[in-house]
């Protein structure tokens, strides 16, 4: 239960950062909150030769608005967002989400760019921001790029970033005030990783309307036609029956307790979402 | 190794120590600061709940190296912290413990509610409180305990505020 040895390097310089991930000889992983990786290296499931601390990056912590979108950094804690420190342009969804992640110990440290990055399926920002359509702003050695979280998310723990990249942040929709959203998260006690959980958001002036699925063994998965239907119907039409009828026509194979798991989780969600 | 240095209960120390070393293991075995407990070493059964920069956090998945110029507070340090002595105060009133473990990192919860959450319910404080795990007690007395100083604290408000 101790992690094996590693070297360490703190860096608040973000070119010096991108440099150090592949020029000195061995493994190297980005530190940030440690909420994640520091189990992952306690139970030597991870065993990189250096960590290389991020902490100090500046431009990571940075929150800015624009017309269109919110840039939130990739070191914001969920403890941050929980608080409602954020401008709120998800009505409220973000501060939701922050507020279920394990626990407000964890929740000090733990970062949104840190988790995106772990990718674990039964982590809460994985689903949640695909359920957003969030764009991740990456940062490496020729410059900065932006990727969609569709592209960004590839399966369990496996993202699209290379060794010599980091993520500088995400880029945040700018909900409506039309806008629904729901996120249930099934889990047998409050903060832990997630059986499933369902996330839906639909905006009528952007004609956006997702409806999500994680906590599988994959990454986030994307329920599109399903959307389209609930959105129209105003979501009566939802009902767990119909949640697994979308899930079995994703083609993806669901033993039936987990099936039922996830139509439950998807259902409550979009309820949710036309509760009000 | 490498010099960390740390603000550990007040006062300012700098001391090698080996990357992989986690903070609990520095503060505990450097420092003797024995009040810090550990069970699972993967941040979910709360034990080793300690203070940096005034806020609870998981001591057995942070660095110590990681934690440079950080303000950290265990168990040993808080006796002029009254919000914790009314939490001890309130512990063995309502019997909120009997092997102990739990209790240094439950108190540093039970802390951060008191002071983040001022007007939280039985509900709320038991939901905070799902990061420590207790196995004696049955969480009845320590929920007991947290009301009664929340309490305490509400009527202390609205005294001041006729």
């Amino acid at each position: 239960m101790k992690a094996a040895k590693f070297d360490y390097k703190k860096t608040s310089d973000l070119a010096e950062a991108v440099t150090a991930l592949t020029s000195i000889e061995g493994d190297s992983k980005v530190l940030a909150g440690s909420q994640s990786l520091g189990p992952m290296m306690n139970l030597r499931l991870a065993r990189p030769d250096r960590l290389i601390d991020i902490r100090d990056l500046e431009p990571l912590k940075a929150v800015t608005q624009a017309t269109d979108h919110l840039f939130v950094g990739a070191l914001v804690t969920h403890a941050n967002i929980e608080d409602g420190t954020l401008p709120d342009v998800t009505r409220g969804m973000m501060v939701h989400v922050a507020a279920g992640i394990a626990y407000r110990a964890v929740r000090n440290r733990g970062t949104i760019g840190g988790s995106l990055v772990h990718a674990d399926p039964a982590g809460d920002w994985p689903a949640a921001l695909r359920a957003l359509g969030a764009h991740i702003v990456i940062d490496g050695p020729a410059g900065s790029r932006e990727i969609r979280i569709s592209a960004f998310q590839q399966s369990a723990f496996t993202v699209t970033l290379e060794e010599d990249e980091i993520v500088r942040g995400v880029r945040l929709p700018i909900l409506s005030d039309a806008a629904r959203w729901g996120y249930y998260k099934i889990c047998r006690k409050p903060g832990e990783f997630a059986e499933s959980i369902g996330a839906y958001v639909y905006d009528p002036p952007s004609r956006v309307a997702r409806l999500v699925l994680g906590g599988t063994e994959a990454a986030p998965l994307l329920l599109e036609s399903a959307a389209a239907t609930i959105a129209q119907t105003d979501g009566t039409r939802f009902d767990t029956e119909a949640a697994s009828k979308a899930l079995i026509e994703t083609g993806e194979a669901f033993d039936p307790f987990k099936l039922r798991m996830h139509a439950v989780a998807l259902q409550r969600a979009v309820a949710q979402a036309y509760s009000t | 190794m490498m010099n960390v240095s740390l603000i550990i209960n007040g006062e300012t120390v700098t001391a090698p120590v080996e990357p992989r070393t986690t903070l609990a293991d520095f503060l505990r075995e450097q420092h003797r600061l024995t009040g810090i407990h550990l069970g699972c070493e993967h941040g979910v059964c709360g034990a080793c709940t300690i203070l940096v920069d005034d806020e609870p956090v998981r001591s057995c998945i942070l660095f110590a190296i990681s934690c440079d110029g950080a303000d950290i507070r265990t168990i040993e340090g808080s006796n002029s912290d009254p919000v914790i002595a009314a939490l001890q105060d309130a512990f063995t009133e309502h019997h909120g413990l009997q092997c102990g473990y739990c209790t240094p990192a439950m108190l540093f919860t039970a802390r951060d509610i008191v002071n983040r959450l001022p007007n939280a319910d039985e509900d709320r404080v038991r939901l905070e409180l799902a990061g420590n795990i207790c196995r004696c007690t049955g969480y009845a007395g320590i929920v007991r305990a947290i009301i009664s100083v929340l309490e305490v604290q509400r009527a202390t408000i609205e005294k001041r505020g006729n």
